[in-house]
């Protein structure tokens, strides 16, 4: 495991605030240690910043062991970097070589503002949570925890979608900047245990529905978004969703309990994810309803058609 | 000063049942009127904000990262404990309790340790509940694993991500709770001063991390839960933003530290690579089941591990505790671990390094049964460091992990400031000396889900709604000096990056205060942090603004705190002039090495006082007393 030294450029976003309209800058970073990772690289990068006088390029980062889902941005044109199944802090600077110029942005999504170079507020992603990806249990009125038996298959497969780290890579990698892969990753956790069950349909119909309110796109099943997930949670899961959604439909018993302030006025017409990283469009805040009425949105209708592939999926994924 | 331990009369077993029934309660329709704080979302301020909104009080919520799901919780892999007693193997209240007294090297108190194995399983119960998907048998029962030494399996798990699904459990009650108004959440934010009118708590000043702005946010009490401080080693496992600050402003208040010196160094984390290092990643303790850990018996073999044969081995572990091998607990696999490279015995490019094997268990099982263990473990390390472990062995090294010390807390667990709570890693309450493994998981909980909501009660039905608002001039002068120490920061403008800076700090610490102490060391730790505190303050560079995003002004505000802490870490460790459970004083040892307390003059906990910049601290005593268990050496031959 011998080290090397080597030299890169990076063209990396800066932009002083969510005000700011922000640009590329050219960043030369000398004598990198292979052994590096990704985010140490750019540690040693902001120390030379902060001792010339010059402000430190902003990233978010926490754990740095792939857990936290807090780090990530585009590198290269791929969220999270080359890397497959890793997040962008287990990222070592061995995959790179000298001489390199690497691009660096942050992700690119109408629902998530930048806040100052590569960090954006992610904070979206919790709104939809609190929308329904829970089970209503309060502390202290829960049954012996053997009671309910549940068959270790699945266990394992809500696991497998419970391994969501809520990081955004799938939302910034969709042409669309749909949160359906997050979204369906906790509804079929939930749908699958017995103990989420009760509110399945509810739950999957309020969490689609408030990210549309939030401005992330529709899924078209374009798949970029297992490609790049760190958690390689499967789009088996949209499926698992689909079925929901369908169940959720027949029965038409769940309503959506949406907060006005989240209820978007129309359909929308603009394309949700800036086209050109050279000139991201800002955030467009999501407009308020004035009929105060639930508006199906394209995610509600594009999950229809999904409908008979989803249970295509759900097939195969009972072998799986 | 006269400390009250609130610990209720009577039979241990009978003490938590009969505090909750003589608790004054609080009127249902009154809970809506009182605010609270809680400070840090991990599982212990993420269980306790969710649960108290759902009892009817308003909480308003703290943390750092821009998310609650991110706390450092989420990082634990290995699992939780519980006396539930599944596996018919012989476990029950009573042994848990026991085992966590004696793994804490008898430091903690009898009474809280005994609750938090009381209330162990109703954790288990919450969190199936609310969907963790813990491994499960066949038949859909629970999964169980003996974990960290212990001698029963009791340890309940998700894969290698415990922490993950638990803290998502209790993100999601808060979630929950955020959804229904109850919780105000506040991502971003860093508590940077603790707000005290008239000897009482009222509310906390926080930098809001992106605008720099400093909010004032009032209440009727407030709870830290905000975590460890395992980051003075500068290089731990724990996440970048880990920090003494919190408990640190409220021990500058008037809260007392408790037993500070007691940290947890794990044996099993990747070495060092280089001087860039940021972080120590943690290799789970679970592989200690089935790795087997050696050196080289000559210091001058320099073969490729594979080339050197069984009998050039030294399986030092298995050598001198035979029946624990491996498995012995995590102070002592580490101080081995440190003396065997102390010799010269050490691997890996820097000596400072031992072989955890799976050839054996490969053998053995298959390796499809090592991968399905620990296959994702396997695959973290070599992402890391480039080498195999099915093929090679892996290089381990110990790592600062956490931290045992805290803030002192009553049976409530409220601080020595009244409507001042800590929970958590925050408190020093429950793991004495040493924490075993899968227990502070279980301990964050417990705090948060099914003790503080009860203990908080009597505090406030005694005090009342509280009438002071943010416009209170307390409020403004904290908010006032908060700032004025981030301007004095940024105009400092010296030559050292506050991560060099926090680099030798923690030097100085692994080297001094770290796995193994003396006098001497210590004595000259004191010295070093002094100065490199007064280094700090004439030439550390910080860069960028106060009023925008600014890691490293963030950074710099928590190192201040730490080379003020760090010397108090130092100073406990040099006044308990004995060694228990992970503080191992070299003047106080077995002919084995093994730690030897001093139970004449020891057996109680220290407790410092904050007496201004630069002063030496004032010193207090609660005595424990056990009762229930009786005083042993630890053996683990
Ligand atoms: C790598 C690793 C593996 C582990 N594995 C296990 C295991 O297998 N089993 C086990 O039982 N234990 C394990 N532990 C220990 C256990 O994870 C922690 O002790 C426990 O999770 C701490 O929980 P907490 O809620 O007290 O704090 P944390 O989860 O650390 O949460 C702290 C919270 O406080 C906030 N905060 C901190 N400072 C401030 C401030 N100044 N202002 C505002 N907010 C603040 C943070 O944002 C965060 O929300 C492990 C620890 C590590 C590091
Ligand atoms: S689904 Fe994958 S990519 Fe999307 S937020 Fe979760 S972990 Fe990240
Ligand atoms: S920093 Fe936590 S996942 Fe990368």
């Amino acid at each position: 495991m011998g080290s090397d030294t080597i030299n890169i450029t990076l063209k990396v976003w800066r932009q002083k605030n969510a005000a700011d309209k922000g640009r590329f800058e050219t960043i030369a970073v000398n004598d990198v240690d292979s052994h590096m990772s990704f985010l140490e690289m750019l540690d040693t990068a902001n120390e030379k910043l902060i001792l010339a006088g010059k402000d430190p390029i902003a990233f978010d980062n926490d754990c740095r062991e792939g857990i936290c889902g807090t780090c990530g941005c585009v590198v290269d044109g791929i969220p999270h970097g080359p890397n497959k199944a890793m997040t962008l802090c287990q990222l070592h600077m061995r995959k790179f070589a000298d001489g390199d110029v690497i691009a660096v942005e942050p992700w690119r999504a109408r629902a998530f503002k930048v806040l100052k170079d590569l960090m954006v507020d992610r904070g979206p992603l919790d709104k939809i949570i609190q929308a329904g990806g829970y089970v209503s249990v309060n502390t202290g009125s829960a049954p012996d925890a053997n009671a309910i038996p549940i068959p270790m298959e699945v266990a394992e497969k809500a696991m497998d979608a419970a391994a969501c780290i809520g990081c955004g890579a799938c939302v910034a990698t969709c042409p669309n900047a749909s949160a359906m892969l997050f979204v369906s990753a906790k509804v079929s956790q939930l749908a699958l245990l017995p103990q989420g069950k009760p509110e399945a349909a509810q739950r999957a119909l309020s969490m689609v529905a408030t990210m549309d309110a939030l401005g992330f796109g529709n899924c078209t099943n374009h798949k970029a978004c297992e490609a790049v997930c760190p958690k390689e949670v499967s789009i088996v899961n949209i499926a698992r969703l689909n079925r929901e959604f369908i169940k959720a439909g027949v029965t038409s018993e769940a309503e959506v309990d949406l907060p006005l302030a989240l209820v978007p006025a129309a359909e929308k017409s603009a394309k949700p994810r800036a086209a050109s990283p050279e000139a991201p469009k800002p955030a467009k805040p999501v407009a308020q309803s004035t009929s105060g009425g639930m508006v199906l949105t394209g995610s509600i209708y594009i999950l229809t058609f999904l409908f008979v592939l989803g249970f295509i999926w759900q097939s195969l994924a009972s072998f799986l | 000063m006269q400390l009250d331990s609130k610990i209720p009369a009577g039979a241990l077993e009978d003490k938590w049942d009969k505090y909750r029934f003589k608790a004054k309660l609080v009127n249902p329709a009154n809970k809506r009127k009182y605010n609270l704080i809680v400070v840090g979302t991990g599982l212990a301020g993420g269980a306790a904000a969710a649960t108290l909104a759902e009892l009817g009080y308003h909480v308003k919520a703290f943390c750092i990262q821009d998310s609650p799901r991110r706390a450092h919780s989420i990082a634990a892999q290995g699992g939780i404990n519980a006396a539930k007693n599944y596996p018919n193997d012989g476990d029950s209240i009573w042994r848990l309790f026991y085992d966590t007294v004696k793994g804490g090297d008898f430091r903690a108190r009898e009474a809280n340790v005994y609750r938090l194995a009381q209330v162990s399983n109703n954790i288990i119960d919450q969190c199936a509940a609310q969907g963790v998907p813990f491994a499960r048998e066949y038949g859909g029962m629970l999964s169980n694993r003996s974990f960290g030494g212990a001698q029963v399996s009791r340890t309940f798990y998700a894969r290698g991500q415990t922490g993950q699904q638990l803290l998502l459990g209790a993100y999601s009650a808060l979630s929950r709770q955020v959804g229904a108004g109850t919780v105000e959440m506040f991502a971003r934010r860093e508590l940077v001063d603790i707000v005290i009118v008239d000897g009482r708590t009222r509310g906390i000043i926080v930098r809001n991390l992106v605008t720099g702005e400093m909010e004032r946010y009032a209440a009727d009490a407030v709870l830290l839960a905000t975590g460890g401080y395992g980051t003075v080693f500068y290089l731990s496992t724990n996440a970048d933003s880990c920090n003494v600050g919190a408990a640190f402003k409220a021990y500058k208040r008037g809260a007392l530290f408790a037993n500070p010196c007691f940290t947890q160094i794990h044996p099993t984390c990747i070495p060092q690579g280089g001087d860039y290092q940021a972080k120590l990643t943690l290799m789970s303790e679970s592989l200690r089941n089935d790795g087997r850990i050696w050196v080289p018996k000559d210091p001058a073999d320099t073969r490729a591990p594979r080339d050197i044969p069984e009998d050039a081995r030294s399986y030092y572990l298995e050598e001198k505790y035979p029946s624990f091998g491996n498995l012995v607990p995590r102070d002592v696999a580490s101080r081995n671990a440190k003396e065997q490279c102390d010799a010269g015995l050490g691997v890996g490019p820097t000596g400072y390094a031992v072989y955890l094997d799976f050839a054996d268990a490969i053998k053995r099982d298959g390796r499809d049964v090592i991968a399905r263990k620990y296959g994702n473990l396997f695959d973290m390390y070599q992402n890391i460091t480039d080498d195999d472990p099915y093929e090679t062995p892996m290089m381990i090294y110990p790592a600062s992990h956490y931290t045992m010390g805290g803030l002192w807390v009553d049976y409530e667990l409220q601080t020595t400031i009244p409507g001042l709570f800590a929970l958590g890693e925050a408190n020093f309450s429950d793991h004495g000396a040493n924490r075993l493994g899968a227990s502070a998981l279980m301990q964050g909980l417990a705090d948060g889900y099914f003790v503080i909501p009860y203990t908080i009660g009597p505090f406030l039905a005694d005090h009342g709604v509280s009438p002071v608002g943010v416009d209170h001039p307390a409020f403004e002068t904290c908010a006032r000096e908060a700032a004025e120490r981030d301007r004095k920061l940024l105009a400092i403008e010296g030559r050292r990056t506050v991560r060099d800076l926090h680099r030798a700090l923690g030097k100085v610490m692994v080297d001094e205060v770290g796995m193994a102490r003396n006098a001497g060391g210590l004595n000259k730790a004191i010295g070093a942090i002094q100065e490199l505190r007064e280094e700090f303050w004439q030439n550390v560079k910080v860069g960028g603004e106060a009023d925008n995003f600014n890691l490293a002004l963030q950074k710099a505000g928590r190192l201040a705190d730490y080379l003020e802490f760090a010397e108090v870490m130092a100073l406990d460790a040099l006044t308990r002039d004995e060694s228990c459970g992970c503080h191992l004083r070299e003047e106080h040892q077995t002919a084995e090495h093994e730690a030897k307390r001093n139970d004449e003059d020891f057996c109680h906990v220290a407790l410092w006082e904050y007496a201004g910049f630069g002063n030496a601290p004032g010193f207090h005593k609660e005595p424990l007393v056990f009762e229930n268990v009786e005083l042993s050496q630890r053996s683990y031959k």
